[in-house]
C-alpha cells in the first residue's frame, strides 16, 4: 500500500546556496543564489512524491541533493535513519546504490559514443558486487526487456533511438542497481503526449513490480497528479504547500497553488465558460535576492504587512486542524484558505 | 456574461470567404538520407476573427506548413512541390516578388516559440519595434519611437518607456514573448501565425501570454493560426481544429465537436493519452509505437501500424478526407465507427 509503509527517506531543513562571486584572480563572494532554502519531507516505501513548481524554483537542485550529486549547505537527508550528508567512502557508496536518478533530457543525458549495453551496464563498474563481470550482458538484456526495448538492440547507439526509447534507456540504467528510490527529474517533459503516456505507464508498472519509491519532479500538473500519492508545490526554494493529491488539487489553500492550478488549461472546451482564472502579474523574483517573509508576497493578491515580516511556516492551519476533516494539510501561508469551488465543466444533459 | 455575448456575435458575423486558404500544399526536404515528405497535401482556411488551432506531435509538419505560407522555408533543402496559398483570393506562391514581400511584411505575421532567437540580440527592443513603423509605415524617427513605447505598454511591459532601450536578453522569457507579440501585431496584420508561442513558458506565464494574445485578437479581429501540441491550450482558445499526422490533416472540426467525439482514431488516441482525474491509478491509453519516418511513410493510411482499428483496406488504400458533418472531415475509412464509439 503506497503511503502506509515506513519512511525510508527523511529530509530535514535542506538548504543549498550557490555562492555568487566577483573577480577572476581574487574571487570574492558577493552573495548567494538561494536555490533550496529549508525543504523537509518524508518519503515512504513504494510511494510517489510529486514535486511541482515553475522554472528555477529549485526542483532539480533538490533532486541533485537527494542523489548526492551536490552537497547541501545545511540540513539532513536520513536514509533509513542514517544521515547521508555525513557519510563518506564505502558507507556512502552503499547508500547511493539505493537512490538512483533518471534525468529529463533523453537527448543529452546519454553518452553518444557508448553503446546502449555499456550505458545501462555502467553502474556495475562502480558496484561490481551487484553483477559479476560474466553476468552483466545477461542483466542488461533483462533490463532492456523490462523497460520494453528489444534486447537485440544492446549494441546500438543512443542516436538510433527515438526520444521515448532513450528515456526508457535512462530508466533501465536507473534500475540497474535495484535501488529502492528513484528520483526522476522531469522524466517525460521532453516527450510528445502519446509517448509520454507510454513512459508514465512504464514507470507505474515498474513501481509495482519492484516496490520502488519515486520522487517525481515535473512542471505538468496533470501528469504529477496522475502518478503521485502526495504532492509538494515549490516556490523560490521552499515548499508552499504539501499534501495528498486530492488535498492539493481539490483543497488548495496557498494562493500560489491556487494560481498555478487555475492557470492550467483544461483539455475540455466546455470548461471555458466556468473558468475562473487567476492571472498573476509580474515575474518570479531572482533567487539571489528572495523577498523577506513570504517569498510569494511580491505576486500575491492577498499579501499584508505581516507577510513581509514573518516567514510563514509549512504547517496545518489551526482552522483546518479543528475541522479535523480529511482535507487538512500543510500550507505555508499566514492567511491560508480554500477558494470557493467553481464547477470545472457545466453538467451536460 | 459580456464576453460570451460578444464572442457569439462575432461568430455570427464571420465572413464566408477565408482570409487565408491553403490548398493541397506539398513540401519536401531533399537531403542526403533521401526525400523527407514533410507536408503531403495540407488544406486549411482561416477567416477574420477566427482562431484555427493546428494540433499535432513533433515532426508532423505543423511548422513547415507555416513556413511555406510565410515564405521562410529553409530552401534548399526544402521545396514547395505543389499547392496554393491564397491570401484574400490571391496565390502567394505565384504572385510577384515585390507585392508578396509587402503583404507578408504588413498583412501576415508570425510569432515563434523561441523569442530569444527570433529577436535581434544587438538592437534594443524599442529600436526593433520603432524600425517596423519607420520602414513599413514611413513614420518619422520620433513618432515611431513613441509608437514603439505605446505598443510595449499595450503588451503590458512595466515601465515601458524606461525599458525600451534594453536588449532582449535583459527581459524574462514571458516578457520577451510579449515583446515578440508586440512586433507581430505592430502593423495590425490581418493574419497571425503563432507557432507554439507558449511552449517554452511556465504555466502562470503561459496564462498571461495567451490571455493577452486572445484579447488583442478580439480587438484587431485578426485571423489566428495557433500551432501547438497542447490539447489544453487548444480547448481554451480555438474555434476550429486541424489535427496533423505525418504531414497530413487527418481531422478538422469545430472545437466542441472534436472534444465531444473525435472522428479519427489518432485524435481519439491523443485525447486518451492525457491524464484525467477519473483515470487516477489506472493505465493511460497510450498510442502504441511511434510516428513514421517521413522518408518512408507507410502505404495506405499512414496511421495504420499504430491504429487499434486498422483493417486490411487501411494497409492498401489511402483514406481521403471524408465529409463527416458540416465543417467536419476525417481521413479514416472507419470514421463512422470511430464517431459511434466515441459518442
Ligand atoms: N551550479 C549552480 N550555480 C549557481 N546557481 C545555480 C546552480 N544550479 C542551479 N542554480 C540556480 O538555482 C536555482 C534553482 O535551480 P534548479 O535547476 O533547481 O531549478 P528547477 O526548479 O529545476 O528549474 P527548471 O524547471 O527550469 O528545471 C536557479 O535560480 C538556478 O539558476
Ligand atoms: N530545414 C530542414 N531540413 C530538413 N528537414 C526538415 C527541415 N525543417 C523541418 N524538417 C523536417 O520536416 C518534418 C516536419 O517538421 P516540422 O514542421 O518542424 O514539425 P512540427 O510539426 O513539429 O512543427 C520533420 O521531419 C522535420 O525533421
Ligand atoms: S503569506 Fe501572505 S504573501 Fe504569502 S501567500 Fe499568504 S497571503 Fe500571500
Ligand atoms: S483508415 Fe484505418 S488505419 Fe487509418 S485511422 Fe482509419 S481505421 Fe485506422
Ligand atoms: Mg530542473
Ligand atoms: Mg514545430
Amino acid at each position: 500500500m503506497p503511503g502506509n509503509g515506513e519512511a525510508i527517506l527523511e529530509v530535514r531543513d535542506l538548504v543549498k546556496h550557490y555562492p555568487l562571486t566577483r573577480g577572476i584572480l581574487f574571487k570574492k563572494q558577493v552573495g548567494a543564489v538561494h536555490a533550496v532554502d529549508g525543504v523537509s519531507f518524508d518519503l515512504r516505501r513504494g510511494e510517489t512524491l510529486g514535486i511541482v513548481g515553475e522554472s528555477g524554483c529549485g526542483k532539480s537542485t533538490v533532486a541533485k541533493l537527494l542523489v548526492n550529486l551536490e552537497r547541501p549547505t545545511s540540513g539532513r537527508i536520513l536514509y533509513k535513519g542514517e544521515d547521508v550528508t555525513r557519510l563518506s567512502g564505502r558507507a556512502l557508496k552503499a547508500v547511493r546504490r539505493n537512490i538512483q536518478m533518471v534525468f529529463q533530457d533523453p537527448y543529452t543525458s546519454l553518452n553518444p559514443r557508448m553503446t546502449v549495453g555499456d550505458i545501462i551496464g555502467e553502474p556495475y563498474d562502480i558496484h561490481p558486487e551487484v553483477a559479476p563481470k560474466g553476468d552483466r550482458r545477461a542483466k542488461v538484456r533483462e533490463l532492456l526487456d523490462v523497460v520494453g526495448l528489444s534486447p537485440e538492440h544492446i549494441n546500438r547507439y543512443p542516436h538510433q533511438f527515438s526520444g521515448g526509447q532513450r528515456q526508457r534507456i535512462g530508466i533501465a540504467r536507473g534500475l540497474a542497481l535495484r535501488p529502492e528510490i528513484i528520483v526522476a527529474d522531469e522524466p517525460v517533459s521532453a516527450l510528445d503526449v502519446s509517448v509520454q503516456a507510454q513512459v508514465v505507464n512504464l514507470l507505474e508498472r515498474l513501481q509495482d513490480e519492484f516496490d520502488l519509491a519515486y520522487v517525481f519532479i515535473a512542471h505538468d500538473l496533470s501528469v504529477v497528479r496522475h502518478i503521485s500519492d502526495r504532492v509538494a508545490v515549490m516556490y523560490l526554494g521552499r515548499f508552499a504547500e504539501a499534501g495528498t493529491d486530492a488535498q492539493i488539487y481539490e483543497h488548495a489553500t496557498h494562493p500560489y497553488t491556487q494560481a498555478l492550478l487555475s492557470a492550467v488549461p483544461v483539455p475540455d472546451p466546455r470548461a471555458r465558460a466556468g473558468r475562473d482564472r487567476i492571472i498573476l502579474t509580474g515575474d518570479v523574483p531572482s533567487p539571489a535576492h528572495p523577498p523577506s517573509g513570504c517569498r510569494f508576497r511580491t505576486r500575491c493578491w492577498k499579501a499584508r504587512e505581516k507577510c513581509a515580516r514573518v516567514v510563514p511556516p509549512l504547517e496545518i492551519p489551526d482552522w483546518f486542524l479543528e475541522g479535523g476533516g480529511p482535507e487538512a494539510h500543510a500550507s505555508a501561508c499566514h492567511y491560508a484558505e480554500e477558494r470557493p469551488a467553481t464547477p470545472d465543466v457545466p453538467p451536460t444533459e | 456574461m459580456h464576453e460570451a455575448q460578444e464572442a457569439a456575435a462575432a461568430a455570427v458575423t464571420l465572413p464566408d470567404v477565408p482570409l487565408l486558404d491553403v490548398r493541397d500544399l506539398h513540401v519536401e526536404f531533399r537531403t542526403r538520407d533521401g526525400v523527407a515528405k514533410a507536408v503531403n497535401g495540407v488544406s486549411y482556411g482561416v477567416r477574420a476573427g477566427e482562431t484555427l488551432a493546428v494540433l499535432g506531435e513533433s515532426g508532423s509538419g505543423k511548422s513547415v506548413t507555416a513556413q511555406a505560407v510565410m515564405g521562410i522555408l529553409d530552401s534548399p533543402p526544402g521545396h514547395v512541390t505543389g499547392g496554393e496559398v491564397l491570401f484574400r483570393g490571391e496565390d502567394l506562391l505565384t504572385m510577384g516578388g515585390e507585392r508578396r514581400r509587402r503583404l507578408r511584411g504588413a498583412k501576415l505575421s508570425m510569432i515563434f516559440q523561441d523569442a530569444l532567437s527570433a529577436l535581434n540580440p544587438v538592437m534594443s527592443v524599442g529600436a526593433q519595434l520603432a524600425e517596423m513603423y519607420s520602414v513599413h509605415d514611413g513614420m518619422t524617427r520620433k513618432d515611431s519611437r513613441a509608437k514603439a513605447v505605446q505598443m510595449m505598454e499595450r503588451v503590458r511591459i512595466p515601465a515601458a518607456k524606461e525599458r525600451a532601450g534594453d536588449y532582449p536578453h535583459q527581459f524574462s522569457g514571458g516578457m520577451r514573448q510579449r515583446i515578440m507579440i508586440a512586433m507581430a501585431l505592430a502593423l495590425e496584420p490581418d493574419l497571425v501565425i503563432a507557432d507554439e508561442p507558449t511552449t517554452a513558458l511556465d504555466v502562470t506565464v503561459q496564462a498571461q501570454v495567451m490571455d493577452l494574445l486572445a484579447e488583442l485578437q478580439r480587438e484587431y479581429r485578426m485571423g489566428l493560426i495557433l500551432i501547438t501540441h497542447d490539447l489544453g491550450v487548444v480547448a481554451d482558445v480555438a474555434d476550429r481544429i486541424a489535427v496533423m499526422y505525418a504531414g497530413r490533416i487527418v481531422e478538422t472540426a469545430p472545437v466542441h465537436a472534436l472534444y465531444a467525439a473525435p472522428a479519427h482514431p489518432y485524435t481519439a488516441g491523443l485525447l486518451g493519452s492525457i491524464p484525467r482525474l477519473d483515470h487516477k491509478g489506472k493505465e493511460l491509453h497510450a498510442i502504441k509505437g511511434l510516428p513514421p519516418s517521413l522518408t518512408d511513410i507507410p502505404a495506405g493510411c499512414p496511421f495504420n501500424p499504430r491504429c487499434p482499428r486498422a483493417q486490411a483496406i487501411c494497409r492498401t488504400d489511402r483514406p481521403p478526407l471524408f465529409d463527416v458533418a458540416p465543417g467536419r472531415a476525417s481521413a479514416c475509412h472507419f470514421w463512422k465507427e470511430t464517431l459511434d464509439d466515441a459518442g
